[in-house]
C-alpha cells in the first residue's frame, strides 16, 4: 500500500511533502527516541512520534522511512516542515493518540 | 525502481542517447547485416520463392546470377504474382531490378537508416567493395542491433555502479581514497544530520549499495548528534571512502570522556533532560555505532576531547544488489 493510500483509508492530514507519498509502505515503528528509531526502524516503515523538532527529519532521510506520523495532533514547526519538503520526506498527521494510530494501521494490514 | 534511476545517473545526463547516436554513427552495416543470405536464381518460381519465405520467416531474398546481384524479391512480390495467378512464372519477371537500392558492407548503420527513411523499402543486399552480396540487412536488424548495444551498456553501468572498487579503478595511487570533512557545531540540531546525509548520498553515488550506505549513515548519525549535544565547541566528521573500508571518524577538543567503558554501556548517557525531551540522550548512541560498524576505537582524554573511529568492511557482498 501506498502511502497517499493509507492516508486516504484513514483520513489522516498530510502536512509536509505531498509530492513524496507513493512510497510503498511495508510496515511501522512507532517511538520517541531517535535512537531507538536508529536501532529498529525499517526502510519503508511508517514511523509514529509525537517528536516534531527538524531533527526527525534527518533521521527519516536517512532510514529511508516512508512518511513520519505525528501522533496526538501535535502542532509541527515551521522549520521541521520546511526542512521535510527540501528532504523530501512527507509527514502525516493521525490526529489520534500513538495506540489508536497505529491500531489503525493494523486494521489496514500493516 | 530507485537503483535503476542512480544507474542512468551513473551513465551520465544524457549518456544513453548519446551512446546510441555513437553506435549509429559508427557501427558498420557489416555488424548488423545477416550474413550469406538465402538467394535465388532468376530462373526459380514464385512457388520455389513462396516456400522459401514460408520455411524460413522471411520477407525478402535477393536474386543472384552467375555471382552477381540482378534484383531482390520479396513478399509484395509474391502476393503479385498470387493476385495474378503466376506461381509458376519465374521470379525474373517480378523481382525489383532497376534503380536497386543497397547497402555498403563498411559503410555506417546510419546511412542504411537514412535510405530506409528515404526509400521507404524493407531491406537492402548488402554489397562489398567488388560489388558482390554479402549480406542482407532490414530495418529490424538495425533495431536489434541498437537494443543489444544499449543492454550491453546498461550491464556495463550496472556493473561498474556495483562495485566502488570500479570508480577508484581509473585512479592510480598507492592508496587511494575519498575524504569527506564536515564541521558540526554545539547545539546545532537544526543540521544534525547534514553531515551524515551527504556521506549517505555520497557512497550511494559511487556504487555502494543501499544497505552499506544505511549503516554507515547511521553511525555517523550518532556520532555527529553526540558531537552536537556533548562537546564543548562542536568538532569535525571525517569520512574516509577506500575501495575496500570506509573510515568515519568524529573527534572534538573537549570536555572528554570521563569513563570510556561506562560511555560505551547500554541506556547510560550524560544528557540533560532538556535534550532527552527531544527524543537524543537515549543512552543508545554507541550501542547503535557498535551494531552498524565492523570495528571501532574509541579515545578520550578529559580536558583534551575525544576521538572516536569507526571502520566499516567493503565485503564483495555489499556492494551487491538490493
Amino acid at each position: 500500500m501506498k502511502v497517499s493510500e493509507v492516508v486516504e483509508q484513514l483520513g489522516w492530514k498530510v502536512l509536509a511533502g505531498e509530492s513524496y507519498m507513493e512510497t510503498q509502505v511495508n510496515g511501522g515503528y512507532a517511538a520517541d527516541l531517535l535512537s531507538c528509531v536508529m536501532a529498529g526502524a525499517e526502510t519503508g516503515d511508517l514511523w509514529i512520534t509525537l517528536q516534531t523538532h527538524s531533527n526527525i527529519v534527518a533521521v527519516a532521510s536517512l532510514l529511508g522511512i516512508a512518511a513520519i506520523v505525528i501522533a496526538e495532533g501535535a502542532n509541527v514547526p515551521e522549520a521541521t516542515l520546511g526542512k521535510a519538503e527540501q528532504q523530501e520526506v512527507a509527514i502525516l498527521s493521525s490526529g489520534a493518540p500513538v495506540y489508536e494510530t497505529v491500531a489503525g494501521l493494523v486494521a489496514l494490514g500493516i | 525502481m530507485k537503483r535503476q534511476l542512480a544507474l542512468l545517473g551513473f551513465m551520465g545526463r544524457g549518456g544513453a542517447l548519446s551512446k546510441v547516436h555513437e553506435l549509429v554513427r559508427e557501427t558498420p552495416v557489416s555488424r548488423v547485416m545477416t550474413v550469406s543470405p538465402f538467394t535465388l536464381p532468376p530462373e526459380a518460381t514464385m512457388k520455389q520463392l513462396k516456400d522459401l519465405l514460408q520455411k524460413h520467416r522471411i520477407s525478402g531474398v535477393p536474386v543472384v546470377e552467375d555471382n552477381e546481384l540482378s534484383g531482390v524479391v520479396s513478399l509484395e512480390d509474391l502476393i503479385h504474382a498470387l493476385e495474378n495467378r503466376r506461381l509458376d512464372a519465374p521470379v525474373r519477371e517480378f523481382m525489383t531490378s532497376e534503380g536497386l537500392i543497397t547497402a555498403h558492407v563498411r559503410e555506417p548503420v546510419m546511412e542504411a537508416l537514412r535510405r530506409f527513411e528515404n526509400t521507404g523499402i524493407g531491406r537492402m543486399p548488402v554489397l562489398d567493395a567488388r560489388n558482390k552480396l554479402v549480406g542482407i540487412v532490414t530495418r529490424g536488424d538495425i533495431t536489434i542491433a541498437l537494443l543489444r548495444a544499449l543492454q550491453d551498456l546498461y550491464n556495463e553501468a550496472e556493473a561498474m555502479a556495483d562495485r566502488p572498487q570500479h570508480f577508484f579503478g581509473a585512479l592510480e595511487s598507492e592508496n587511494t581514497s575519498l575524504q569527506l570533512r564536515y564541521h558540526v557545531a554545539k547545539d546545532d540540531f537544526a543540521h544534525g544530520g547534514d553531515a551524515s546525509a551527504k556521506i549517505k548520498r555520497a557512497l550511494l553515488r559511487i556504487g555502494a549499495s543501499p544497505q552499506l550506505a544505511r549503516r554507515v549513515s547511521i553511525a555517523a548519525y550518532e556520532a555527529e548528534i553526540n558531537l552536537i549535544i556533548h562537546t564543548d565547541e562542536g568538532g569535525l566528521i571525517l569520512a574516509d571512502i577506500q575501495p575496500d573500508e570506509i573510515i568515519i571518524v568524529a573527534q572534538d577538543s573537549g570536555p572528554g570522556i570521563a569513563d570510556v567503558d561506562l560511555a560505551r554501556q547500554p541506556g547510560y548517557s550524560t544528557a540533560t533532560a532538556e535534550i532527552r525531551e527531544m527524543g537524543f540522550g537515549a543512552g543508545m548512541g554507541l550501542t547503535n555505532i557498535e551494531r552498524c560498524a565492523d570495528r571501532i576505537n574509541l579515545w578520550s582524554a578529559i580536558g583534551v576531547g575525544a576521538r572516536l573511529q569507526m571502520m566499516f568492511d567493503v565485503s564483495p557482498r555489499e556492494v551487491g544488489d538490493d
